[in-house]
C-alpha cells in the first residue's frame, strides 16, 4: 500500500541538491524587466504632489505609472474591491503609491526611493481602542453569536474570573518571499507566481487587463514557504507585473525585498481578547462572554472569515452551555492583516485556554484535570454534545489523548519535580503546563469546499497528475501522488507531479484551512479510479470476469489467474480506444453554515491534538527557555507518517515562537519598526525543544476522508499555546499564588519580568 | 578594481571591472547562472546564501548576499551546486537531510545543506551553534538535526578532502592618489592601509562586511572610496605577551571566541551569541569597535577588561582606553585617516562575567548587554569595572554603580544598594527590542545575577538541563 508510507518529501533531492526551481529561479525571456513599488511615506493621508521625475532619471528605468496613468485603477483585494494597486489616498505606511518599471531589480530599487512626494496628512488610527472609539470597523457593528444564558451560567457559578489578554500578530517570514512574473503572450498571460491561489491571481489578472479568465494562465510549481502569507498578498505582484507587462510588451517580474515584504504584507490579526468566565465547585464551565477586538488593519481582505474562525473556536475542547461572543473586526491604519495558518483559530483557542489557566489557579484545581472535567464527551459516551454554533461533537477523543499523553509524558511525577526544584531555586524557575485543540476542518465560507483533479496515464504505463492544490512544503504532491500511486499499485514514484496549472484544473480554490490533501487527494483518487475502472472493465471483459475481481498491485494487475504489468494494460487500453485520462471532482459532504446566524455544520470533523511543554524562566531578566515537548496528535490514518510527523514538530515550533520571541512593533507613526529578520526574531535552531517527543494518534477518521486521513497543516499550531502556558506556570512559581501572572504574548523576556514583578508584588 | 580571482566550485574565476559593491550572492545569481543559493533576506540573518568559502585558514561558512565579490580574492568558494561528488553522488549531508526530512519548503535548504557541510568538514558537532544562523520556518529544525547527528561520524567525501590550493592571483595592491573613484583599494599589511587611508580619509574602510553590507544591500549605497582589509595579515593575529592578549583589529570574532575560551569563558560564551557563525566568521573585532554602535556587544566587554584600544594614522599610533574612544552616539575619538589596528586585554580576569539579554537567544542584537569585572579581597570590593551596551548612546560605564561598590562589603544587599544607582550612569530608550523601563530593570538585576552566578549558584537558563 502506497499510501501511509513515511516517504520523503517529491522534491528532497531537488532541495538538497538546489536544483529546485522557485519564481526567482526561473530566467525571464529576453527583455525582462523587473519592478518596485514606490511606498508611502505617512500611515494616513491624501498625496497632493507626487513627482516623479528623478524616479525616471534612474539608468534603468523604463517607465514609472502612477495612480494618474491607471484608469479604471485594478484592484488587488480578495474579497471586496477596497485595494487599490496604486493610491493617491494613503491608508498604511509603505500602501504602493507608483511602481517602477526598470531593467534591473536594483535600478528598481534604487529609483522607487527617489520620489519627492507632498502628503496632507490625515490623523491615523493604529490601536484597537482608537478604533472602537472611532467606530472604525468592518461591518457594521459587532457580531454577536450567543448560547444558553450566560447571567443565569453566571449566577450558578462557584467561581468567576475576569481579565484580558494582548495577543500579538506574526509576520509569515516564509523563506522566499513574495515573487511573481508576467509574460505576454500571443493572446493573452502566462503568470508564473508564488501563491496559494493560483485561481485567484489569474481573476484578479484577468479583471486588471480586462480579459477573460481563459486569456490568463497562471502555473505554481512550488512556494518557499506560504503559511497563508500567499493565499491573498501575492495579488499585488501578480497584477502589477501584468499591468507592466501589457504596458512594455516585456516580461516583468516582481520581487519584494525582505524588508518591503515586511512592511507591505498582512500578518496574523492582533487581537485583543475581554473574558468573564464561570465555573461551579467542580470546575465545570457555567458561563463563558468573550469580547473579541481583532485589528483588521487598512482593507477587509480575509478579515471577517478569520474574525470567525476565533468565534468558532471560542470553546476549544470545551463544552460550554452559557457562552456569548463579541467580535469586533476593527479598521485601522496599518498593514491589511491576512491569512496565517490556523487563520484566527489559534487566537480563539488561546482565548478559552487563558480563561481555563485562569479559572485553574482561582479554583486551585490542578489545569490538566479541570480540563478533563470539562472536554466534550467522547463519541459512544451518549449522545453528542453540541458546539455554540449547534454542531455535533461525534469524534472527540480528548480524554483518551490525555490519557496516554499525561502517562508517556510522565506529567504527574514531573509536575512534582518542577514544583520541588522551583523550591530549591531563587533565580530560575521551571513550570509545565498543557493544552489540548480540537480544531475544525473544511473552509466556513461553504462554495470553497471543492477541488479538482487531472490524472493522466500515458500508454507507456506512466502517470501524471495534476491537481487543484499548491505545494508550499507541507508535502501536499507527495501525499496526493501517494493516493493515486495506491488507485493504481503503482509506486508513488511512477507518479509524476506537475506544477499547479490554471489551465489543467480550473475554478481551484486557495490551498488553504488545512484542506489541501483532504480535497485533492479525494479528486486526484476520483479521477484515478475512473481510469482504473475502465482498465478493469477491459479485461474484465477480455477474461470473462467481474470488473470488481481485477485487481492493482505492486505494479502488476492480476485477473483471473493471470497478471500483467500496469504498462502492458496501458498499452492494450489504448489500442483498444479508450480513455486514459480523466477528471476527478471532490465536493465536501455534510456541511452547511449561516455565518450570520453563526448555526450550522461549518466542519466535516475535528482534528485534535495536545501538548505538554516545559520552560525555564529567569526571575532577573524575563529571559526563558524551551526545555521539553510532548506532543500526541491526531491525524486520522496517517497518509504519509514523516510528512506529518514534520507538519506537527513544524507547527508547534511555530505556534511557540508566535507567543514568545515573535514581537511586532509598530511605532507612534504607524510605521512598522520590525521590518527584518534582524528585529523580528522567529525561532533559530536552539529555540526548538531539546526534548521534542512527537507521536501520532493514528485511528481512522469517523468522517469518509481520503484513506480515513485527518488535515494536519493548522491544527497543531495551537500546540504552542502550551508553552505561552508553561512560562505562565513558571511566573506563578515567583509568588506566594494570590496574583494570577495575566501574561500576554508574546511573552517575551520583558513581558514575564514584568509578570514575575506583578506576582511578586514588586 | 582591476580584478578578482577565485575558485568557484573548483573552477578557476577571474573578473575585470567589478564594481565594489557587486555582492557574490547576485554575481553567482545574475552571472554565474547558479540559483540554487537563494536570498531569504539580504542582510545576513536568514542564512539561504551561505556558501562554503575556503582559504588558508580552512573552510568558513559565510552569508553570499553580504559577501562582495573583492572579498573573494584568492580563495575557494563552494555552493551547494558544488556539494556533490563528480559523478553526482550526495554529499553525506544531503542524504542525511533526504533520509531524515530535512525539507519541507525547501528554500533555506541549500543554505543549510552548505551550513552543515562546512561544519561536517571541519569536523564541528556543536550544531546549535553552526546552525544558528540558518532559519527555517517549516521543520520546526528538529528533522535538521536529526540529520546533522547522523552524519557526525561520516568521512569527508574524498571530492571535499583534497587540501586547499590557492589560485593564480596577484598580490594585494592600490591604486595611488589619482587612481579612479571606483577603484578598491586591497593593501596587503598594514603600512599599505596606513598609507592609503591618510591619502583617502573619507574612505570606507571594509573587514568583514557584515555592517557595510547591509548599506549596500539595504541603504543601497555607494562606498567608493572603498578599501577591503581581508588581505591585511599583519592584523590578523592575536599575540600573548607580559600578562596580556595583544588582538589584531582583523581578527575576526570567531577566532576571537576560540581563543579566549581558555583566558576569558564567559567572554567566550558570550562572543558564541554576538551573532551567527557565518556573521561571526566574517565579523572583526576592529570593525565591532571602529562602527561605534551602542549595542555591539565586543565593547562592554572589552571596556570591563580594561582594553586599551590602538588606532593608527599614518606611521603614528596612539593608544587609549577603550572607553575612552567612544564619545557620543555614533561619534569617536578617531581622526581622519586613522583606523583601529587593534587592541589589548589582560589575559586573566576571573570575576568577568558578561551577560546579553536579547528576544531570542541566537543571532539577535542586545537589548542589554552588561559586563561585570569586580575585584573582591577580604570580603570586600577593592575594584570594579562594570560596562554596558544598549543603555546608552555608546558603550559606557556603569561609574555611579562602580562607585557605589567600591569599599562595600560583597553582599547582596550591597550589590542591590549599588544596583540602585543604576539609573545615575543611564537613561535607556525605548524602541523595538525593549522599553526603557525593562532596560533599566534588566541592567539592575544583571547586577543580582552577576552576585549569584559568583557564589556559585544556576543563574543562566541555558544551563539548564532538561
Amino acid at each position: 500500500m502506497t499510501m501511509g508510507q513515511p516517504l520523503p518529501h517529491d522534491s528532497a533531492l531537488l532541495h538538497v541538491t538546489g536544483a529546485a526551481r522557485y519564481v526567482d529561479d526561473v530566467p525571464l525571456p529576453e527583455g525582462g524587466l523587473h519592478l518596485a513599488f514606490g511606498m508611502a511615506s505617512v500611515a494616513r493621508g491624501e498625496i497632493l504632489e507626487l513627482d516623479v521625475s528623478a524616479v525616471r532619471a534612474v539608468p534603468g528605468v523604463l517607465r514609472v505609472l502612477t495612480p494618474d496613468d491607471l484608469d479604471p485603477m485594478p484592484d488587488c483585494s480578495p474579497t471586496v474591491q477596497d485595494e487599490p494597486l496604486l493610491s493617491r489616498e494613503v491608508f498604511f505606511h509603505g500602501q504602493p503609491i507608483f511602481l517602477v518599471v526598470a531593467t534591473s531589480h536594483l535600478a528598481a530599487r534604487k529609483a522607487a526611493r527617489l520620489a519627492r512626494v507632498t502628503y496632507r496628512e490625515l490623523p491615523a488610527i493604529l490601536t484597537v481602542e482608537q478604533a472602537l472609539a472611532a467606530n472604525s470597523r468592518f461591518e457594521r457593528g459587532p457580531i454577536l453569536w450567543s448560547r444558553g444564558d450566560v447571567d443565569q451560567g453566571f449566577a450558578g457559578a462557584a467561581h468567576v474570573v475576569e481579565g484580558r489578554i494582548d495577543v500579538g500578530g506574526q509576520e509569515h517570514f516564509y523563506l522566499e518571499g513574495q515573487v511573481a512574473a508576467a509574460i505576454p503572450q500571443e493572446d493573452g498571460m502566462l503568470v508564473i507566481a508564488s501563491s496559494q491561489h493560483p485561481t485567484e491571481i489569474q481573476h484578479k489578472v484577468a479583471h486588471a487587463l480586462h480579459l477573460p479568465m481563459a486569456a490568463v494562465r497562471v502555473e505554481m510549481r512550488r512556494m518557499g514557504g506560504g503559511f497563508g502569507g500567499k493565499e491573498s498578498q501575492g495579488n499585488w505582484l501578480a497584477v502589477a507585473c501584468a499591468v507592466a507587462a501589457r504596458a512594455t510588451g516585456q516580461p516583468c517580474k516582481m520581487r519584494y525585498d525582505r524588508d518591503d515584504d515586511m512592511v507591505l504584507t498582512g500578518k496574523r490579526h492582533d487581537i485583543q481578547i475581554r473574558y468573564r468566565a464561570g465555573c461551579d465547585a467542580a470546575g465545570r464551565l457555567t458561563a463563558v462572554d468573550f469580547t473579541h477586538l481583532i485589528r483588521c488593519g487598512w482593507s477587509q481582505d480575509l478579515s471577517l472569515a478569520v474574525a470567525d474562525r476565533a468565534m468558532l473556536h471560542a470553546d476549544n475542547a470545551y463544552f460550554i452551555p452559557n457562552i456569548r461572543i463579541e467580535s469586533h473586526r476593527l479598521k485601522t491604519n496599518t498593514a491589511s492583516a491576512t491569512a496565517f495558518r490556523g487563520f484566527g483559530g489559534p487566537q480563539g483557542i488561546l482565548g478559552i485556554e487563558r480563561v481555563m489557566d485562569h479559572l485553574a489557579h482561582v479554583t486551585g484545581i490542578e489545569p490538566a484535570e479541570l480540563r478533563m472535567r470539562n472536554y466534550y464527551l467522547e463519541s459512544g459516551a451518549g449522545s453528542p454534545q453540541t458546539t455554540h454554533y449547534g454542531m455535533p461533537v461525534e469524534d472527540s477523543v480528548c480524554r483518551a489523548l490525555w490519557n496516554r499523553l499525561a502517562e508517556t509524558s510522565g506529567y504527574a511525577a514531573r509536575k512534582a519535580a518542577v514544583a520541588d526544584w522551583n523550591a530549591r531555586n531563587p533565580v530560575l524557575k521551571r513550570g509545565l503546563a498543557m493544552v489540548p485543540v480540537k480544531f475544525g476542518i473544511s473552509f466556513t465560507l461553504t462554495f470553497l469546499n471543492q477541488a479538482g483533479a487531472l490524472v493522466h496515464v500515458y500508454q507507456d504505463g506512466s502517470v501524471i497528475l495534476n491537481h487543484g492544490g499548491t505545494e508550499m512544503g507541507q508535502g501536499l504532491n507527495q501525499k496526493v501522488a501517494q493516493v493515486v500511486a495506491g488507485v493504481f499499485g503503482l509506486d508513488a514514484a511512477q507518479v509524476r507531479i506537475t506544477a499547479s496549472d490554471t489551465a489543467k484544473v480550473p475554478n481551484t480554490s486557495a490551498t488553504a484551512a488545512s484542506s489541501g490533501a483532504d480535497m485533492n487527494g479525494k479528486a486526484a483518487e476520483a479521477a484515478a479510479l475512473t481510469i482504473r475502472d475502465r482498465m478493469a472493465a477491459f479485461l474484465a471483459e477480455k477474461h470473462q470476469v467481474g470488473p470488481d475481481t481485477v485487481r492493482f498491485k505492486d505494479g502488476m494487475v492480476h485477473v483471473a489467474g493471470e497478471q500483467y504489468a500496469f504498462a502492458r494494460v496501458a498499452e492494450w487500453v489504448y489500442q483498444n480506444r479508450i480513455s486514459l485520462s480523466s477528471t476527478g471532482f471532490y465536493a465536501t459532504p455534510k456541511i452547511n453554515w449561516d455565518r450570520i446566524r453563526g448555526q450550522g455544520r461549518p466542519f466535516l470533523y475535528f482534528a485534535y491534538g495536545m501538548a505538554v511543554a516545559e520552560v525555564v524562566v529567569d526571575t532577573l531578566t524575563g529571559e526563558n527557555r524551551i526545555l521539553r515537548a510532548d506532543i500526541l496528535h491526531d491525524t486520522g490514518t496517517s497518509l504519509n507518517p514523516a510528512i506529518d510527523l514534520g507538519q506537527i514538530e513544524g507547527a508547534f515550533v511555530q505556534g511557540a515562537g508566535w507567543l514568545t520571541t515573535e514581537e511586532l512593533v509598530w511605532d507612534s507613526k504607524g510605521r512598522l519598526s520590525t521590518h527584518a529578520p534582524s528585529t523580528y526574531k522567529i525561532p533559530a535552531v536552539s529555540d526548538r525543544p531539546p526534548v521534542f517527543n512527537v507521536a501520532l494518534w493514528n485511528q481512522p477518521n469517523r468522517e469518509d476522508t481520503v484513506g480515513k486521513s485527518k488535515a494536519v497543516g493548522e491544527p497543531p499550531l495551537n500546540l504552542g499555546i502550551a508553552v505561552l502556558l508553561a512560562l505562565s506556570d513558571a511566573v506563578a512559581a515567583c509568588g506566594d499564588g494570590t496574583i494570577y501572572p495575566a501574561l500576554d504574548a508574546p511573552a517575551t523576556a520583558e513581558r514575564v519580568l514584568m509578570a514575575v514583578r506583578k506576582v511578586q508584588g514588586v | 578594481m582591476a580584478e578578482v580571482a577565485f575558485l568557484l566550485n573548483g573552477t578557476p574565476v577571474a573578473l575585470r571591472d567589478v564594481s565594489p559593491t557587486r555582492t557574490l550572492l547576485d554575481y553567482l545569481r545574475d552571472d554565474a547562472g547558479l540559483r540554487g543559493t537563494k536570498e531569504g533576506c539580504n542582510e545576513g540573518d536568514c542564512g539561504a546564501c551561505t556558501v562554503m568559502v575556503q582559504d588558508r585558514n580552512g573552510a568558513r561558512a559565510l552569508n553570499a548576499c553580504i559577501l562582495f565579490l573583492a572579498q573573494l580574492q584568492g580563495k575557494s568558494v563552494r555552493t551547494i551546486e558544488g556539494l556533490a561528488g563528480p559523478d553526482g553522488q550526495l554529499h553525506p549531508v544531503q542524504q542525511a537531510m533526504i533520509d531524515h526530512h530535512g525539507s519541507q519548503c525547501g528554500f533555506c535548504t541549500p543554505g543549510f545543506v552548505t551550513a552543515m557541510a562546512t561544519a561536517h568538514l571541519n569536523g564541528d558537532s556543536d550544531h546549535d551553534t553552526t546552525l544558528a544562523g540558518n532559519l527555517c520556518r517549516c521543520t520546526g529544525y528538529a528533522p535538521i538535526l536529526r540529520a546533522a547527528r547522523a552524519v557526525e561520524t561520516a568521512p569527508v567525501p574524498d571530492w571535499l578532502s583534497a587540501p586547499f590550493t590557492l589560485p593564480q592571483i596577484s598580490s594585494g595592491e592600490c591604486g595611488g592618489a589619482d587612481s579612479p573613484p571606483g577603484d578598491a583599494c586591497h593593501p596587503a599589511t598594514s603600512d599599505d592601509l596606513a598609507d592609503w587611508f591618510l591619502a583617502h580619509p573619507e574612505a570606507t574602510l571594509v573587514a568583514g562586511a557584515t555592517d557595510v553590507g547591509l548599506w549596500v544591500t539595504k541603504q543601497l549605497r555607494d562606498l567608493s572610496p572603498v578599501a577591503f582589509l581581508n588581505g591585511v595579515t599583519d592584523l590578523q593575529h592575536i599575540e600573548r605577551q607580559g600578562g596580556a592578549l595583544h588582538i589584531g583589529a582583523g581578527v575576526t570574532i570567531e577566532t576571537l571566541r576560540k581563543a579566549l575560551i581558555p583566558y576569558h569563558p564567559s567572554f567566550a560564551a558570550m562572543l558564541r551569541r554576538f551573532a551567527s557563525t557565518q556573521i561571526r566568521n566574517a565579523a572583526t573585532i576592529g570593525g565591532n569597535i571602529a562602527n561605534g554602535s551602542p549595542i555591539g556587544d565586543g565593547p562592554p566587554a572589552l571596556i570591563a577588561l580594561g582594553a586599551t584600544l590602538h588606532l593608527r594614522r599614518g606611521a603614528e599610533m596612539r593608544h587609549l582606553p577603550l572607553e575612552d574612544f567612544f564619545v557620543d552616539y555614533r561619534r569617536q575619538d578617531r581622526r581622519p585617516g586613522e583606523f583601529v589596528a587593534g587592541l589589548s586585554i589582560p589575559e586573566s580576569a576571573p570575576a568577568l562575567r558578561c551577560y546579553k539579554i536579547s528576544k531570542r537567544f541566537d543571532q539577535d542584537i542586545s537589548a542589554v548587554c552588561g559586563c561585570f569585572n569586580v575585584t573582591v579581597a577580604d570580603g570586600r570590593v577593592t575594584a570594579a569595572r562594570i560596562a554596558f551596551g544598549g543603555m546608552a548612546g555608546i558603550p559606557k560605564r556603569a561609574r555611579a554603580v562602580e562607585q557605589a561598590l567600591l569599599g562595600q562589603p560583597w553582599t547582596l544587599a550591597a550589590v542591590r544598594a549599588a544596583a540602585g544607582r543604576m539609573a545615575q550612569d543611564f537613561t535607556p530608550l525605548t524602541d523595538m527590542r525593549a522599553t526603557a523601563a525593562y532596560r533599566l530593570t534588566a541592567a539592575e538585576n544583571l547586577a543580582v545575577r552577576y552576585f549569584h552566578d559568583l557564589s556559585g549558584a544556576p543563574v543562566d537558563v541555558l544551563e539548564v538541563q532538561p
